[in-house]
């Protein structure tokens, strides 16, 4: 063998939310594993952990108990990819992302298990089941209806605290908001800039002072996700020492500070537990060799070859290129794989973006078998060992269902422990 | 409410009619439904035709193109880019329409000047290499947004009163006169009466609906057109297709980007227009036969308008219907003082305001000359940013740090999104992101609005310019709209860029969840 080749047990392609999960849970399990794919869809995330909030889509049903919702759901959609799990298996998958997050000081947090209600910076309200601690005083402050200050930054745009306090006044009285200038900064800010200069405590000293003139009877007080990159947790608590007042986050569009933190904690720790990674890479072709192993070709010039025994296909719908559109047909882009759909670009959307019965091509993607495997036309695997988990799975909508972590999560898990090694 | 004349609908047309009269000093109410160019002037192709088009069947057109197009390229040449245009014909077009070509246009009085293969290459590298037959011609690419903004601007600052969001919803006859007209406010629902001398209906395709409120009968035919906008710009100059006016045959550069169109459709409703998958496969064939790029290249949107054209006899065949314009007085019929005009080209709208215009004064015992012709559009800051690329010039010019991107495909800062709001509340219009979106190119970038909606509704409300949940409302709004042009265009990188606006709004906001829609 060459030096530009790579033996592993597993490969695992891409690195969104279930890529990463994926090759967090193959490391704990001592699994020589290679990951290859852009990571940036992670930072895209907003941090808040979604397991399954609406179903039906089209009556916007919302369900407390994302466990009561999984088994309707299943009910009804019996080829949604949850259906392949058993619901024990979904929890402990969660339980092990959760406790492994917890050491690295980012702390998960939901109440009796259920679904959680989080304010968006749209002023809307978002039901999702798993929440960073650093926006858990905003689900308490809005289901008391606390008093609530919300501070925004000139500077900072697409998010506008009065946005979120107009939108949410005619149900919740004494809201408060305020636009301040981010100590010793003018024109332009972002999020990420803001979460690490408030790594530096004087920063954290400056902030204070420059709130206290509007806190008023104020209880709680709501930030952009911005308060810190690493040392969240000490950053909140000082803060809160200084003013007094419980803090708490509101989730922000992309890219957003907790999803930066998510991509951060996981990529560190895969990468001290051996799992060897390209980001920023593709796999460009994979071949079967006549023992069965796959022999994937890492692109961009560096001419890698990567042979394992197992792979994991993670690469997403559109956006993390797992899919391709054509004028006429959407594609699996790395194996060809039969890629379910509608029969033509007409019926792949409705009239209205907004539509909550989704939009058909939602719901294009893998078909696989019970143990996640993409079948062939006669519903049989293609191969003993590819799986496919995550967004490119077919027969889920997950923006709609607000299942999109959880879907992650949870086949990863599954395809992770249903590898024959 | 009193004006001596009242305007029903803001296209060009209106808008046209109302700087014409505003200029002969009548004082004047304009009132449209939606907005500025909701209609067929907002959803048209931005070709000021140099007549070459016409020469074939419609002489008469071509020859008052030809007028009119030099015309508004000295009066208003901010609105106007001078591109020139080509004529070609490709293997296998029709021999004797090429051969006849500029005799046909000589004839008209329209310029068409031989071009060498060879040399046509050279000016347009993109041209099938199957091109048989190349003309020059004097077309030009207009903005009829900035059009119709300049118009209505000078047409504000010589007293006319601009009520956006206002229908005409009948008329009060008495003894044979308009006595006054129902409006009602579309945001509101509130009612009021407008009395004016006289009233003159420039609802375009909507002309015969409105004329039915009053008794009148006019028949109109609709012919719905769609048009695609590639992502970058592939051509310097108009390119048409030298054959008889058919579909998909024109492309139409407008700064940075290029328009090919049409296709000629009737419908029977005018609601719920829009561009349809079958639509755009049928252009980009079509249009590629002359630009075969045409197939390759990355689309940001469709869309789609409807023209108004009146049937003064059967046609089967509406690209053979006349596209000269109608004006209607419909004294005969029983109102002195009611007139429609209708049909024409956005290229003829001057003329047609000018001919209404005289007619009115004319009624009314005004004297008083047309000044069209020759007092220059002011340059107003009102339809500056409808321009591709002149945001990013000035904000490169005048960047102060304060001064932020809220769109970063287009460039648009802060300041001209202030600027943009307080021409529309100078002329109290209603204030929402569509609004915006008509006044500058918002959304119109490869994000299709995905990120600077949600940066202005922010940046709105922090101005105090929304209330209440008002921003999920325009969040919801602004994106369907833009959604209408996007949808048939989604493969390759458009689909992409589309889940990540659908895991913002719906995945993470949840918007579709908001039931106030
Ligand atoms: C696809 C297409 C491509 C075209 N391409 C070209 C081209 O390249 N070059 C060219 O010169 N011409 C072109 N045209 C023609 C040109 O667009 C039209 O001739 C012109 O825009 C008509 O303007 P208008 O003001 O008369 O009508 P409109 O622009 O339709 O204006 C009528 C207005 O009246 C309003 N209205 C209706 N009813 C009421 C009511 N009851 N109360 C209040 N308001 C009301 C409507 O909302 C609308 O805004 C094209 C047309 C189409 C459809």
């Amino acid at each position: 063998m060459s030096e530009k080749t790579i033996e592993c047990d597993l490969l695992i392609i891409g690195a969104g939310m279930s890529g990463i999960a994926a090759s967090f849970f193959a490391s704990n399990r001592g699994i020589s594993t290679v990951q290859v794919g852009m990571s940036t869809s992670l930072s895209f995330s907003s941090g808040l952990l979604d397991l399954m909030a609406v179903h039906p889509i089209e009556t916007i049903n919302i369900w407390d108990d994302p466990w009561t919702g999984i088994d309707a759901l299943n009910n009804d959609i019996p080829n949604h990819p949850y259906s392949k799990i058993k619901k024990e298996k979904i929890k402990e998958a969660f339980n092990e992302i959760v406790s492994f997050l917890k050491q690295t000081g980012i702390n998960y947090v939901s109440e009796d298990d259920k679904n959680t209600q989080i304010i968006t910076s749209a002023g809307t309200i978002k039901h999702t089941y798993l929440v960073p601690e650093s926006m858990w005083n905003g689900a308490v402050a809005y289901a008391k209806k606390a008093p609530c200050l919300f501070i925004d930054f000139h500077g900072l745009k697409g998010f506008s605290s009065r946005q979120i306090t107009e939108s949410l006044s005619d149900n919740w009285p004494n809201l408060r908001s305020a636009q301040i200038y981010f100590p010793d900064s003018f024109g332009e800010n972002f999020c990420e800039h803001i979460a690490r200069s408030l790594e530096k405590p004087e920063m954290r000293t400056k902030l204070v002072e420059s709130i206290k003139p509007y806190l008023h009877d104020s209880k709680y007080i709501a930030f952009p996700a911005v308060m810190g990159m690493y040392s969240v947790k000490e950053i909140m608590s000082d803060i809160e020492q200084k003013i007094g007042l419980p803090i708490f986050e509101i989730p922000t569009m992309p890219p957003s500070v907790p999803g930066i933190r998510l991509k951060n904690a996981f990529e560190k720790r895969i990468v001290e537990k051996g799992v060897k990674v390209f980001f920023k890479h593709k796999i460009i072709r994979v071949n079967q060799d006549s023992s069965g192993e796959f022999i994937s070709l890492l692109g961009d010039g560096s001419d890698i070859t990567i042979v394992s025994k197992a792979l994991i296909l993670a690469s997403g719908r559109f956006l993390g290129k797992g899919l391709h559109a054509e004028r006429k047909e959407i594609k699996e882009t790395i194996f060809g794989l039969p890629v379910y759909q509608p029969e033509s670009r007409t019926l792949w959307h409705e009239n209205d973006f907004f539509d909550p019965k989704g939009h058909a091509i939602n719901q294009s993607g893998i078909e696989t078998d019970e143990l996640l495997r993409p079948i062939n036309s006669n519903k049989k695997p293609f191969f003993d060992n590819l799986f496919a988990i995550g967004t490119i799975l077919a027969h889920q909508d997950w923006t709609r269902m607000k299942c999109g972590s959880g879907l992650s999560i949870a086949t990863a898990y599954a395809a992770v422990n249903n590898l024959k090694l | 409410m009193k004006a001596q004349v009242l305007i029903i609908g803001g296209g060009a047309t209106g808008t046209g009619i109302s700087r014409d009269l505003a200029l002969r000093g009548i004082n004047c109410i304009l009132v449209e439904k939606k907005d500025i160019n909701a209609g067929a002037s907002g959803g048209n192709h931005g070709l000021l035709h140099s007549g070459a088009r016409y020469v074939g069947a419609d002489p008469e057109a071509a020859e008052e193109c030809k007028h009119e197009g030099d015309i508004i390229k000295k009066v208003a040449p901010h609105c106007i880019e001078n591109t020139g245009g080509l004529f070609v014909a490709v293997a296998g077009d029709d021999e004797k329409y090429i051969a006849d070509f500029p005799q046909n246009c000589s004839k008209c009085g329209v310029p068409a000047k031989y071009v060498d293969l060879k040399d046509a290459f050279e000016l347009e590298p993109e041209l099938a290499k199957n091109t048989i037959a190349v003309y020059m011609v004097e077309d030009a690419s207009v903005d009829p947004f900035k059009l119709s903004l300049e118009n209505l601007s000078h047409a504000h600052s010589n007293g006319t009163i601009y009520l956006p969001y206002t229908k005409a919803e009948g008329f009060n006859i008495e003894n044979g006169r308009i006595k006054s007209v129902v409006v009602q406010n579309m945001i509101t629902g509130e009612q009021k009466k407008i009395e004016a001398d006289y009233v003159v209906n420039a609802a375009g395709v909507w002309a015969g609906e409105l004329a039915k409120l009053a008794g009148m009968k006019i028949n109109m035919i609709y012919s719905k057109g769609s048009l695609l906008v590639t992502q970058r710009r592939i051509t310097k100059r108009v390119i048409n297709r030298l054959r008889r006016a058919s579909d998909a045959d024109i492309l139409v550069p407008g700064g940075t980007v290029s328009i090919i169109g049409t296709t000629s459709i009737r419908t029977e409703s005018l609601e719920s227009i829009y561009p349809t998958v079958e639509e755009v496969d049928f252009i980009i064939s079509e249009g590629a036969q002359m630009l075969p790029l045409l197939d390759k290249i990355r689309y940001i949107r469709a869309y789609s308008g409807v023209r108004p054209l009146v049937s003064l006899h059967d046609s089967a065949d509406d690209r053979g219907v006349t596209r000269g314009f109608a004006l209607i007085d419909h004294e005969k019929e029983g109102i002195k003082n009611f007139t429609t005009i209708t049909g024409g080209k956005l290229t003829t709208f001057r003329l047609m305001a000018e001919k209404t215009s005289d007619h009115v004064c004319e009624k009314l015992g005004i004297s008083k000359p047309c000044m069209t012709k020759t007092v220059p559009m002011p340059n107003t800051s009102s339809g500056r940013w409808t321009e591709p690329g002149l945001a990013p010039k000035t904000w490169v010019r005048d960047s102060s740090k304060a001064d932020i991107l809220l769109c970063e495909c287009e460039m648009i800062p802060k300041s001209a999104i202030d600027s943009i709001i307080s021409s529309i509340i100078g002329q109290s219009g209603d204030l929402s992101l569509n609004s915006i979106g008509v006044r500058s190119r918002v959304g119109k970038g490869p994000c299709q609005g995905t990120f600077c909606s949600a940066r202005i509704v922010s940046y709105m409300y922090d101005k105090g310019n929304l209330i209440d949940k008002q921003g999920i409302l325009e969040l919801q709004k602004f994106i369907n709209e833009r959604w209408k042009g996007q949808r048939p265009l989604l493969w390759d990188i458009p689909m992409v860029q589309s889940e990540l606006q659908e895991a913002i709004h719906c995945g993470l906001f949840g918007l579709e969840m908001e039931q106030n829609k």
